[in-house]
């Protein structure tokens, strides 16, 4: 993935910078919340959601299940319309062929419609490094790129910004990349809409390739589909002469039928909205009109790995909708970037150590980066038990396990520092296998009540930080029960 | 009907109070309670932090104590979500490990019987009145594991709003999680607490004397930034309100 994100703390860590941190904290707040109720209002108008969600997991599921054989028809259908497919098995290999292929058109500047495989593998810091200048496109995307900063939101990657912090990095960096801020920019919608719609425009128009990644690719045709709001992917889409797009191994359907599930349940899911304002399509290449060279890189990147576990191969299911973003409570107050990872959130939390490994700090924490309550799954259009994968994670996190490293099967060692967690585990769960060990202990801890602190030594003490303890009773229940025989003698 | 109390670890060793009012209750609507002392911890901490391997000896000691009921009764979405939701669970992965079937066979039977406080009530005993008083201004938290897993639903409110003397106002953001967690609030104590505060703060915005739950271990967490805020407000579990009765009134 890519390598801004490299040697990011644990995931508690960042967290704890975006929790005392208010502005953002306040714009994680009023956006989440914002979007949160629209998607649910979305979702209520349709009676049949319930039968979507399971035809999109069921299809999703098929498809993994014989991915070999439609990624094998996918690449008959894009050559027979006359394209030409790549296969990248990770980040340098995709990064390479695309470097590549650019210069091979001669130019040293592309446009890009917004997508996440090219976050993932990095390639605007691949292309940078050769020479070649990659100019984002999509609205939020170009507010991070201009900002020096990284996108925390699957489909707002400028989530965390408001108004005012656009407008100025919009007055501050314009220039420097082609077309200025126009004079005295303020901080209303339309005006700064209109700053990005003349300074991409130049773009637009200049560009001879295009970058783009894919939402959904259709076996049968060899049809690639970009579904978004603003019309910029369109232009990058349609312009340049050649086309390069960048996607995912588990980003297909089988047929064209398939599609029609998913052009329904993405857009409600995502921005609430009954169908996306633009929905592009595009087959090879037509004489005389759009792209004359088009070029299909396929990206594992870990995925066939992740397609290997029986739990977390659920994660691939995943359309990129960022509803369970939206709807949870440890996004809204960690904000996306303490995820260390294009992927944040919920499904950051699942797919990354999938796709990367938990061997990082980052990554084996990301599994415990949640209360387990359950609203994102309730809300994923396409029915991924998010807490189900979590606790499989964490599983392999601490106490170690088999998995699938490029191919290979390995038993990997329980990750470090959960040493002592390990420990009490065991002496809590032999505690709790012996009724009378733990009474004699419960006993124990009530004599002793009132030399107890409320706030706690040692680890404890991010309990003790912020709430106190509750102080012990006088009695358990069990002494309760068996001194008074179930409460039917002497008193309470 | 013989009915065993399935109280939760930590309800036995921090909250017995809540046992005394499940008994107190149930045993008001004329229902035979037993207390198995045998029983220790469902082992969802363990489950949930990624201890499968500890979990499994406490789920099988579990159907070993319980298995001979008619029904099990627990005062916890959350532990009641453990044993429908998860105990199945953890029989297919042993079942797909190759391990065989003999633990989902252990855990089934006690899978189905398994009710939380306020289902069991509304469900099997058929009853929402339940003759409790409680003069009190109550607002209500649904649970996650209550809300999502078992799907309480209505419920724990129809069960609250026919309780004599009771004032029920509505949660905003009822829905959100509360910040617990198990381990999630020791591993993720800012955040945790973030999301505490926010909830405490809903809470105290409804000017509600009562926060109330079905679940002890989010009121404790809740409970702890209450005492630490120095608000009114205080948590208090359902069981104990639907105790709660003019003679014997809940203090």
């Amino acid at each position: 993935m890519s390598g801004t994100y490299l040697g990011m703390p644990a995931f508690p860590k960042a967290a704890h910078e975006a929790v005392h941190n208010t502005t953002l904290r306040g714009n994680l707040r009023h956006a989440t919340h914002t979007i949160r109720a629209k998607r649910a209002n979305a979702v209520a108008e349709m009676s049949d959601w319930a039968e979507l969600r399971e035809a999109g997991k069921q299809i999703k599921d098929h498809t993994l299940r014989h991915l070999d054989r439609y990624l094998v028809r996918l690449e008959e259908s894009v050559q027979a319309a006359g394209g030409t497919v790549h296969w990248a098995a990770d980040a340098d290999e995709a990064n390479r062929i695309v470097t590549y292929l650019v210069k091979a058109t001669g130019e040293s500047e592309v446009v890009k419609v917004k997508s996440m495989a090219t976050q993932e593998i990095g390639l605007n810091e691949a292309l940078e490094a050769e020479g070649i200048a990659a100019y984002e496109t999509d609205l939020a995307e170009l507010i991070v790129q201009l900002g020096k900063d990284r996108p925390s939101h699957i489909l707002v990657p400028a989530i965390h910004r408001n108004r005012g912090e656009i407008r100025d990095i919009f007055a501050r960096e314009m220039s420097e990349w082609g077309r200025p801020a126009p004079e005295g920019l303020t901080d209303t919608p339309a005006e700064l809409a209109e700053a990005a719609r003349l300074h991409l425009r130049e773009k637009f128009l200049r560009a001879k390739v295009g970058i783009s990644g894919a939402n959904f690719m259709v076996a049968e045709t060899g049809t690639l589909v970009v579904v978004e709001s603003e019309g910029n992917g369109r232009m990058c889409l349609t312009l340049p002469e050649t086309l390069i797009s960048v996607v995912g191994i588990e980003k297909i359907v089988p047929t064209w039928r398939d599609l029609e599930v998913f052009l329904q349940t993405l857009p409600r899911s995502s921005t609430a909205e009954r169908m996306n304002p633009y929905t592009s399509t595009w087959t090879g290449t037509t004489d005389e009109d759009g792209p004359q060279t088009f070029h299909l890189v396929l990206i594992d990147n870990g995925r066939t790995d992740t397609l290997a576990d029986e739990v977390g191969r659920q994660a691939l299911r995943c359309i990129r909708c960022s509803a369970c973003l939206n709807v949870c409570p440890v996004y809204e107050r960690a904000g996306g970037h303490a995820y260390g990872s294009v992927y944040p959130g919920p499904i950051g939390a699942i797919l990354s150590p999938q796709l990367r490994g938990t061997g990082s700090e980052i990554d084996s924490s990301l599994p415990y980066a949640s209360s387990l309550c359950g609203a994102c799954y309730e809300v994923c259009p396409v029915a991924i038990d998010i807490p189900e994968v979590l606790v499989h994670l964490r599983e392999r996190v601490a106490q170690g396990g088999p998995v699938t490293e490029r191919g290979d099967k390995v038993v990997l060692k329980p990750a470090k520092g959960h040493a002592a967690e390990r420990a009490a585990m065991r002496a809590a769960r032999w505690a709790f296998g012996h009724p009378g060990v733990l009474r004699t202990g419960q006993r124990l801890a009530s004599r002793t009540r009132r030399f107890h602190p409320r706030t706690l030594p040692g680890p404890g003490r991010a309990w003790s930080a912020s709430r106190d303890l509750p102080a012990l009773p006088a009695e358990p229940f069990r002494d309760w029960w068996q001194r008074t025989n179930g409460g039917k003698e002497t008193g309470k | 009907m013989r009915v065993a109390l399935f109280l939760t670890c930590v309800n036995d060793t921090l909250y017995p109070d809540t046992g005394r009012a499940v008994v107190k209750l149930l045993t008001r609507l004329g229902v035979d309670v037993d207390f198995p002392m045998g029983q220790t911890c469902c082992g969802q901490a363990h489950y949930n932090t990624g201890y499968r391997q500890e979990a499994e000896p406490l789920a099988r000691q579990f159907s070993d104590v319980f298995r001979e009921y008619e029904a099990i009764v627990t005062p916890s979405g959350s532990c009641g979500a453990m044993v429908r939701e998860l105990y199945p669970r953890m029989g297919e992965r042993a079942r797909a490990e190759g391990r065989g079937d003999t633990l989902a066979r252990t855990l089934a039977p006690v899978v189905p019987k398994t009710y939380e406080l306020t289902e069991f009530l509304v469900d099997v005993l058929g009853v929402t009145d339940v003759g409790a008083y409680y003069p009190h201004k109550v607002t209500y938290h649904p649970t996650c594991h209550g809300l999502r897993s078992l799907g309480l639903g209505e419920r724990p409110r129809r069960l609250l709003q026919a309780v004599k003397g009771l004032e029920l106002v509505e949660l905003p953001g009822a829905d959100e999680c509360c910040g617990f967690g198990g381990t999630f609030a020791v591993k993720n104590a800012d955040v945790s607490a973030a999301m505490g505060l926010d909830k405490v703060r809903n809470a105290e915005s409804t000017g509600a004397e009562v926060l109330c739950a079905a679940d002890n271990s989010c009121l404790m967490h809740l409970g702890g930034t209450m005492t630490r805020l120095r608000t009114d407000l205080r948590p208090v579990h359902i069981a104990e309100i639907l105790a709660s009765t003019e003679e014997e009134p809940l203090k």
